[in-house]
């Protein structure tokens, strides 16, 4: 038996609009034109084989791999229902399904077939094959987009394809139901007036375009990422299907490729691209991202660097307590990125002839707004254990920077006026701290007691300073 | 005509899994339980509807996705086989279900007026999404309430967090509106989880609830967060929260169910009752109701 091999390759676009109402826009029937031209094309390569990755099929556990031998419904699409309904029953290569499954296990990945009566094909694949082999002649596999699938996966997915492919012999077209840019108008337009949705998705989708003209399929694949984050909409499937194609072709960048038509369907960029593999002679690879034979991925979703993450920022309060400003910046003003932002309308510090005037300085952390020691309070007002001696320790250090600020140091402060709200519980922890610190320094001190600060802090320093000598 | 009436507000999860466990006749596949912690907090919150009254359920589900605005489902009756395509080992179910069209109209209708981008959807081979027809058996088995089916306008993939929330609760408002004007009473329901980070295998019985926990720390931290908002009242709170929590927890919220809800029942500041928590292929789930028939106060 001769080895399989890969005779051709497409990219189509995936909305109902070529299949259910072409004549209703010119460029929509410009893109049904080319479906047919492509339908030829894949019957004049003498594919016995048509395997679509659908962007329009996201899949959790692993990717699926459609194995009902003959599915057979009415798919109507979520948002262009008013457009008609779509009957399919298809011709699908359930062995192939099942050996490519089989195939993803020996390559170290996960996926496993499907064969329920009733599921429901994504409109991406039905009007794939409602328009590419309108009678059926052809067997085809689809294949869901996995949501969590990163590069190697989906690379892999590809491999283990190719080698069922090669195993049985087959002439095999593989196919990408996907839209370059997907944003969509986000209202009902009249179809006169579609166009792409913006210029830069316009001008994105000429440049992929462009390469993929040139036969560079593995460039457009290492672009992936890069085209994820200009043009898409941050769905879950990502532009990932790029991968997978250019990983049919033996991530290749020399095939023959053209494009049969470009236009927008309800504002995303639809296109349908052939790319044969016959070697165009455009060949080195502007980009080099490693390839990958096996997955060995543990599939946890989570790296433990960014679980640390998540779990610290599930902690931080994100509401509650005053609206934290930008400090002012009016003449004679100190201000510090190094010091927690105002909860009101005024700086840091202000210098007036010899002396340096600093608002309160409480013991929240610049950034991240934490209380060192722990808030007073929670967010229902219930009391907390708190630490006085580190909320002030974090007092000490917060004007130490805005002094350094100023070009000045701790040995500046000439009078403090302290405020604890809760003198018989704290003043002896922060008496403590201030013999350490600005105790040494020898400034004049008042202590008050008071009912209540602005944030859940349970001391603040109001501080005058020797301003540093103007140069 | 009376006034109509908001009788109570349940944030209700969908996943499958608990139909699955449940075993209904309508079912296909046939499970050996699995889930109980939640499929019993919908028994908890089935209870304390008993004996109230509602003539219509109002279901914003997160997996009829729609990215051309809002949509309604606007035939009376919708009969099919559902198949999940994410589990269709689990969930093959076959559905007959009722819509209140009139009360569907109003809504569009004011939705319409306030500037929001709606359709009726009117195919009758439409298949009902999977998360409407689990929220809607677990709510109602029985399935002898009308309902009213709104569409998830995935605005937040398209702009942001805030973006959605300012539609949802304009959607809310105006839902609110539609239904004290339309003299019924009503149940309204968002059928959303909260965590929403699955873990990527399954089990060879997926009902082994050995396997079954959140996926993460950080999860659980925002999961029990977001239920003590509920349990205190706190909705504003929550609406506040809501672009932290959905980035971070990867939260369902961003379908905009939950926004709807709390705007539906006019950003409410008494508690709800947390009738049951649970994960499922490690996402968090909470069965909530705000008892809106219990605080005449909350009401214009």
């Amino acid at each position: 038996m001769t080895e399989g091999s890969i005779v051709g390759s497409f990219i189509v676009p995936v909305h109902p609009h070529t299949v259910l109402a072409p004549e209703q826009n010119e460029g929509w029937q410009r893109l049904r034109d080319a479906f047919d031209e492509a339908a030829q094309r894949i019957k004049d390569a003498d594919a016995d084989l048509l395997i679509i990755y659908s962007t329009t099929w996201p899949s959790i556990i692993g990717h699926q791999i459609q194995a009902d031998p003959n599915p057979e419904w009415v798919m109507v699409d979520n948002d262009f229902h008013d457009l008609g309904s779509i009957p399919y029953s298809f011709n699908i290569d359930a062995d192939f399904a099942h050996a490519w499954n089989e195939a993803n296990e020996k390559r170290g990945l996960k996926s496993r077939t499907v064969n329920y009566t009733g599921f429901p094909i994504d409109v991406g694949s039905v009007v794939a094959l409602k328009l590419l082999n309108p009678d059926n002649a052809i067997p085809a596999v689809i294949v869901s987009s996995n949501v969590y699938a990163n590069r190697s996966e989906t690379t892999v997915l590809a491999k283990s394809c190719l080698d069922v492919i090669k195993a049985t012999g087959r002439k095999a077209v593989a196919i990408t139901a996907m839209s370059l840019s997907n944003r969509m108008f986000t209202a009902p337009i009249d179809p006169k007036d579609d166009r792409i949705h913006s210029l830069k998705d316009d001008e994105w989708n000429r440049k992929i375009l462009e390469f993929l003209g040139e036969g560079r399929m593995e460039d457009v694949g290492q672009l992936s990422r890069t085209i994820h984050k200009q043009i898409r909409v941050q769905k879950v499937v990502a532009f990932k299907p790029m991968w997978w194609l250019s990983g049919m072709n033996d991530n290749r960048n020399n095939l023959s490729g053209e494009v049969l038509a470009y236009e927008a369907i309800h504002g995303a960029g639809g296109a349908v691209v052939h790319l044969d593999p016959t070697p165009s002679g455009a060949g080195d690879k502007e980009y080099d991202e490693d390839d990958v034979e096996f997955y060995s991925g543990e599939r946890n979703v989570l790296d433990a660097e960014e679980e640390q993450e998540l779990i610290e920022e599930a902690k931080k309060p994100t509401s509650g307590g005053p609206e934290l400003w930008e400090p002012t910046t009016g003449e004679h003003s100190v201000n510090s990125e190094a010091a927690p932002k105002p909860v009101g309308m005024y700086p840091h510090a202000r210098k007036v002839g010899d002396l340096l005037y600093l608002s309160g300085v409480g013991p929240r952390q610049p950034g991240t707004n934490a209380i060192p020691g722990g808030p007073i309070c929670d967010e229902n007002g219930k009391a907390l254990d708190y630490d006085i001696k580190a909320q002030t320790k974090a007092v000490v250090d917060n004007i130490t920077r805005i002094l350094e600020e100023a070009g000045g140091s701790i040995e500046d402060v000439l009078d403090v006026t302290s405020f604890l709200v809760d003198m018989d519980r704290d003043f002896s922890g922060y008496n403590e701290v201030w013999a350490e610190t600005l105790g040494k320094v020898g400034p004049t001190r008042t202590t008050l007691a008071i009912r209540a600060l602005p944030t859940p802090i349970a001391v603040e320093m109001k501080v005058i300073a020797k301003a540093p000598p103007t140069e | 005509m009376t006034q109509g009436e908001i009788v109570a507000g349940c944030l209700a999860p969908h996943p499958p899994h608990l139909v699955y466990a449940e075993n209904p006749p309508q079912n296909e596949p046939v499970a050996e339980g699995g889930w109980e912690q939640l499929r019993w907090g919908y028994e908890r919150l089935r209870d304390s509807l008993k004996d109230v009254e509602y003539d219509a359920i109002v279901l914003l589900s997160p997996h009829w996705q729609t990215y051309v605005g809002t949509h309604f489902l606007g035939l009376p009756n919708f009969k099919s086989l559902s198949v999940d395509p994410v589990f269709p080992n689990l969930f093959r179910y076959h559905y007959d279900l009722n819509i209140d069209v009139d009360l569907t109209s109003k809504i569009h209708d004011k939705a319409a007026e306030a500037g929001l981008a709606v359709k009726m959807m009117e195919n009758p081979d439409f298949r009902v999404d999977y998360g409407t027809i689990t929220t809607g058996h677990m709510f109602n088995p029985a399935w002898d309430k009308p309902l009213v089916v709104i569409s998830s306008n995935r605005s937040r993939d398209y702009y942001s967090v805030e973006v959605m929330q300012e539609m949802m609760i304009e959607l809310g408002k105006v839902t609110r509106e539609a239904i004290l004007e339309s003299g019924k009473k009503v149940v309204v329901i968002a059928s959303n989880s909260l965590s929403h980070r699955h873990f990527t295998t399954e089990s060879a019985i997926p009902e082994d609830m050995s396997k079954e926990h959140i996926t993460s720390h950080a999860m659980h931290l925002w999961d029990m967060r977001m239920i003590n908002y509920f349990r205190t009242g706190q909705a504003q709170r929550i609406l506040d929260e809501m672009p932290e929590f959905t980035e971070q927890a990867i939260a369902e919220s961003d379908g905009g169910g939950l926004s709807w809800l709390l705007s539906t029942l006019d950003t409410p500041s008494y508690p709800a009752t947390l009738h049951g928590y649970g994960t499922i292929i490690g996402t968090g789930n909470a069965i909530v109701e705000w008892p809106e028939r219990d605080h005449k106060e909350a009401k214009q």
